[in-house]
């Protein structure tokens, strides 16, 4: 345990030290910011314009600001995600393996299964700051108008795990190579199948649509946008990250072994 | 304190190590010899736990590296040959770091690296970043980590490598500093290094051990022929006729100086220069130099590579 957390420590430290945490947080706060915005601003002009005409206040019922301002910005924040993960994880092995320090880490008395939810947690340290870097748009909305702030909290629960499995598969690919740009597009692929998959579930009939729905990485996440919290969403993003970091445990093994 | 016994290692179809054996005793410094891809390395990471074997078993402090790891772990310090560090981190903060991980308690932590980095000569190096730091000082830092938690045992492969001459020198005699009562296992290609610090040496190559003894022994074992060389007066045919006239003789090299020549005897023993120098004063010629050649470290090691069946 104290391992882990002197490998945790580490890893968060090291995304400091290099500007890799700066530029990858400031990026995301800049394309989540800017995408906060378009919708907020349209979500304003829409209200403006229900006041004066009827027909528009019609065609959208209530405009109701959690639906149409707090639930697609989390979906904008979850398909930034999507794209910086990749770019935080892609490191965190593949580097190790290159540099060689791998090889002493591994020789210092530390469990692999320390090493891998050490560098997990780093990761994830660095992420939840970002994600918080995204709290300020949400509050903007807390102070000009009246979110359901059961929905954020879900929302952000929902982000978060999600987060975790983006983690993991960043992870497992960048134990697989030494090449940190190798790393960062084959997880950026793996995770955008995922992601997509979700969206072909309607056009290949009921039974092999509903499973893909439930393979898609983000189906599970509309139902914590609405507020609603599925212990099976849950679940499966819990097996998720951990059939990841599983499977990046395996991978360092299996280079052990192949010298 | 080391024992390694018919370890095997395969990469695929090629081998890497093939049925070596050898141990070590306690507080000793035994030396790997051989060229470039004989194994040092592949055996090194064995022992080490980084890797494990196709087969035998190698057991450190009693501990075998497969079933044990971790006990293994917690007693070597390690320093692979390319030195890798986090170039993106301070020394000091590096090796806290380091001396964390391998169980040195909270509060010992920062007097044990203010300590090594006195030791190995890194304080005024304290306030840099590993990655501004030159080669002989990585070597440096590299040595710190290795020895932080004062391991029992010591594997340093090629420690020297890459350094300029006087740093050589230093990481030379920090070595023979730290023997005594840790064991240590470094290897080499450089010969004299080999022969001026360890007590023991295996000469490795393709994977299999050619030879294993201590330097002198390997020398003497090794010596299949003498050579004495010898400058004094009279005329070449005589000095030539009476020197191959001596007992044992195999061939004599009058050279290209006048009157030095080389006398060549087979066989291995310990009184040849005197046979000579008995020669010359019988004839009543002046003797200007007498030296014994003895066959170096690195005639042997080419020998024991190059010659199959010595």
């Amino acid at each position: 345990m104290k391992n882990f957390f002197f490998i945790l420590t580490k890893e968060m430290k090291s995304y400091f030290n290099s500007p890799v945490a700066f530029v990858v947080a400031t990026i995301f706060s800049v394309l989540a910011g800017y995408q906060f915005y378009v919708i907020f601003a349209k979500f304003s002009q829409l209200s403006f314009e229900a006041q004066t005409n009827p027909a528009v206040a019609s065609q959208f019922g209530a405009l109701n600001v959690t639906e149409m301002v707090i639930r697609p910005f989390f979906n904008v924040v979850s398909t930034v995600m999507l794209i910086m993960l990749p770019m935080l994880t892609m490191r965190v092995f593949a580097e190790e393996w290159k540099a060689g320090t791998m090889e002493l880490l591994l020789t210092f008395p530390v469990r692999d299964e320390e090493a891998i939810m050490g560098k997990f947690a780093g990761c994830m340290g660095i992420f939840t700051l970002m994600l918080l870097l995204s709290f300020p748009s949400v509050a903007l909305v807390g102070y000009y108008g009246d979110p359901e702030w059961e929905v954020v909290i879900t929302g952000y629960m929902g982000l978060f795990l999600m987060g975790g499995a983006f983690v993991s598969m960043g992870l497992f690919m960048s134990s697989l190579t030494e090449n940190q740009v190798i790393a960062a597009a084959l997880s950026f692929a793996a995770l955008l199948i995922l992601f997509m998959l979700g969206y072909t579930s309607g056009l290949v009939g009921e039974n092999l649509g509903k499973v893909l729905e439930y393979v898609s990485i983000t189906f599970h996440f509309q139902k914590f946008a609405k507020g609603v919290i599925d212990t099976s969403d849950i679940i499966y993003y819990i097996l998720f990250t951990a059939l990841f970091l599983f499977l990046s445990m395996r991978s360092v093994e299996s280079k052990r072994w192949r010298g | 304190m080391i024992e390694v016994e018919h370890l095997t290692k395969k990469y695929g179809d090629a081998r890497g190590i093939n049925d070596v054996s050898f141990s070590v005793a306690k507080g000793d410094i035994l030396g790997f010899l051989g060229p470039n891809g004989a194994g040092k390395t592949t055996t090194m990471r064995i022992l080490t736990c980084f890797m494990p074997a196709t087969s035998g078993v190698a057991r450190v402090a009693g501990y075998d590296v497969f079933e044990d790891s971790l006990n293994v772990r917690k007693r070597i310090g390690y320093l692979p040959e390319t030195v890798p560090l986090y170039t993106d981190m301070q020394v000091p903060v590096y090796l806290r770091f380091v001396a964390g991980l391998k169980d040195i308690p909270y509060r010992k932590i920062n007097s044990r690296v203010a300590d090594i980095m006195e030791r190995v000569g890194l304080t005024h190096m304290a306030h840099k970043y590993i990655g501004e730091l030159s080669k002989g000082y990585r070597q440096r830092v590299g040595l710190a980590q290795a020895l932080i938690n004062d391991p029992e045992v010591l594997i340093l492969d090629e420690p020297t490598i890459g350094l300029d001459p006087k740093q050589i020198i230093e990481i030379r005699s920090l070595i023979k500093g730290l023997s005594g009562e840790r064991t240590i296992i470094l290897s080499s290609h450089i010969l004299p290094e080999v022969s001026a610090i360890c007590k023991q040496i295996v000469i490795i190559d393709e994977g299999k051990i050619k030879a294993m003894d201590t330097p002198e022994n390997l020398t003497a074992q090794l010596r299949s022929s003498d050579k004495v060389r010898v400058r004094c007066s009279g005329s070449k045919e005589e000095v030539v006729k009476a020197f191959r006239g001596l007992d044992g003789v195999k061939s004599v090299d009058s050279g290209n100086d006048a009157g030095a020549y080389t006398v060549e005897f087979s066989g291995a023993q310990e009184n040849r220069s005197s046979q000579v120098a008995r020669a010359v004063l019988e004839s009543r010629w002046d003797l200007y130099e007498l030296t014994p050649v003895k066959m170096s470290l690195e005639d042997i090691f080419i020998k024991i590579v190059t010659e199959e069946g010595v």
